[in-house]
């Protein structure tokens, strides 16, 4: 059996826990182990990098650090954790200045970065390790009557772009496709839900959560896969108040694609979390 | 924020060292290469509701106007979605610039008062330093109390919701030991 250090990050065991739940669930059934790392602490999202920057990847580095000493790669499922632990990497790799203070701070808990950990992303593992070949055999109620939209956020393809392309991404249209479903064109599958501005700056997020919704429905999606706890909630959270605001209804179910994947691998909707999802007035295929 | 559209600026606006130190942080390297061609503008999803856009801000930046970048919002604004950064044709590094922009307008105390992304950003990195983990809930909580408390009462829905779907930690998530954390943090500052 194959085994990931798992990091889950901080939304997983809140807004994201129907993801920890459902990826979990795919991981198992396809014999793939996730071990969490023990005593990992907070990614330091966006928010950590705009006060400190050595700081920031210090945080990252100490997770890197705990992950080495388990020698297995690293899966982050949350978007913005698994871009600053490779945005870390990089840094301590491109800028020597930053790399002596941070392993000073590592040095002075006892803990070293060697730097050969490897982040993953679920979406890169399945597509790339498991394969799509293989995940097919492995579907048994495939997803007919799915239109989905794909949606892949911001940072789990750009600015490095390691597994997919950084502007046009394929991997999450792939792999939907090999589950069974109808894949919509959603040209806006890589724009951003703008993350944490939902909680700052609540219109500007709300404008910007209708628009990806409008267009995923104008496409005739009727339902969109999320990659990411932040992207998920924005998008599932306000869609009431985009009705109240916009005068127009375009409720849509917002689910992980990791639950979708388990859906059609014949899994429990409650083994993955489904009833923790909003129930939004257009319900999944598979609910109606 | 100025009205930036009218404010005339004069020799003494300039800061000339401005450019020269966000061209030292790590990402602001290649801000001369900037041939205003707007590629960033027109990418920005957050463009329209900036006061000034991403491309004036790297022409504001190599001109040396720091008060008209550091009180803009527009850094704030930036959600950190790489989309400018990785289509510049100049490889500047647009995300990472608005990154650098943040952090100098936190240690002058330039950024734009009573927004609250500044806050959230700090109660952010005061909230990890301390316990090593974020909890969403409280997070949230803490912000509305320091920016706009009735916010409160408009959020409720959504909040009992996720409570009711098991999505919401009331507690403090904290890691088994903040004391590793803290000494990390700690010997950074000092060297």
């Amino acid at each position: 059996m194959t085994a990931y250090a798992y990091y889950p990050g901080c939304s997983l065991s809140g807004l994201g826990k129907p993801y920890d739940e459902s990826l979990r669930a795919v991981f198992g059934h396809l014999g793939l182990g996730l071990e969490e790392i023990p005593d990992w602490n907070c990614c330091g999202a966006t928010s950590y990098m705009s006060v400190s920057e050595d700081k920031a990847v210090a945080l990252a580095a100490r997770n890197l650090a705990l992950a080495e000493q388990m020698n297995a790669q690293v899966v982050a499922p949350c978007a913005a954790c698994y871009l600053v632990l490779i945005k870390a990497q990089h840094m301590i790799a491109d800028y020597p200045a930053i790399a002596d203070k941070v392993h000073k701070g590592l040095q002075a808990a006892g803990l070293t970065y060697k730097g050969h950990a490897t982040v993953r992303h679920p979406l890169d593992i399945l597509v790339n390790d498991v394969g799509l070949d293989a995940i097919k055999t492995r579907v048994t109620a495939p997803l007919t009557g799915y239109r989905v939209a794909p949606y892949y956020g911001c940072q789990i393809v750009r600015p490095y772009g390691a597994f997919d392309d950084p502007l046009r991404p394929q991997t999450l249209d792939r792999l939907m496709a090999a589950a069974g479903a109808e894949v919509v064109d959603y040209p806006l599958k890589a724009h951003c839900c703008g993350g944490s501005l939902m909680g700052t700056m609540e219109d500007i997020g709300v404008r910007l959560n209708f628009l990806l919704l409008k267009e995923a429905k104008s496409r005739t999606a009727n339902v969109l896969a999320t990659v990411c706890p932040l992207c998920q909630y924005n998008l599932e959270a306000y869609q009431d108040k985009m009705r109240r605001t916009f005068h127009e209804n375009v409720d849509l179910p917002v689910v992980y694609f990791t639950q979708l994947l388990g859906l059609a691998f014949g899994l429990q909707p409650k083994t993955l979390g489904l009833q923790r999802n909003f129930v939004t007035a257009a319900p999944l295929p598979a609910m109606v | 924020m100025r009205n930036v559209t009218t404010h005339c600026r004069y020799a003494e606006d300039v800061n000339a060292a401005f450019p020269v130190e966000i061209m030292a942080k790590p990402g602001g390297e290649a801000l001369r290469d900037c041939i205003q061609c707007g590629t960033c503008s027109g990418a920005c999803p957050m463009a329209v509701h900036m006061d000034l856009t991403p491309r004036r801000v790297i022409a504001l930046t190599r001109a040396g106007l720091e008060r008209d970048v550091l009180e803009s919002a527009t850094p704030w604004l930036c959600a950190s979605c790489y989309e400018c950064q990785v289509r510049c044709p100049r490889e500047i590094k647009v995300t990472d610039i608005m990154y650098a922009l943040k952090r100098r307008a936190i240690e002058k105390g330039l950024y734009p008062k009573r927004f609250p992304i500044p806050v959230l950003a700090k109660a952010f990195y005061n909230m990890v330093a301390t316990n090593g983990r974020n909890s969403e809930s409280r997070l949230v909580i803490e912000l509305a109390l320091r920016t706009n408390p009735f916010s409160l009462l408009k959020m409720a829905p959504v909040g009992l919701k996720l409570l009711k779907t098991g999505r919401m930690v009331l507690g403090q998530d904290r890691i088994k030991d903040p004391k590793q954390l803290k000494a990390i943090l700690d010997a950074m500052e000092e060297s």
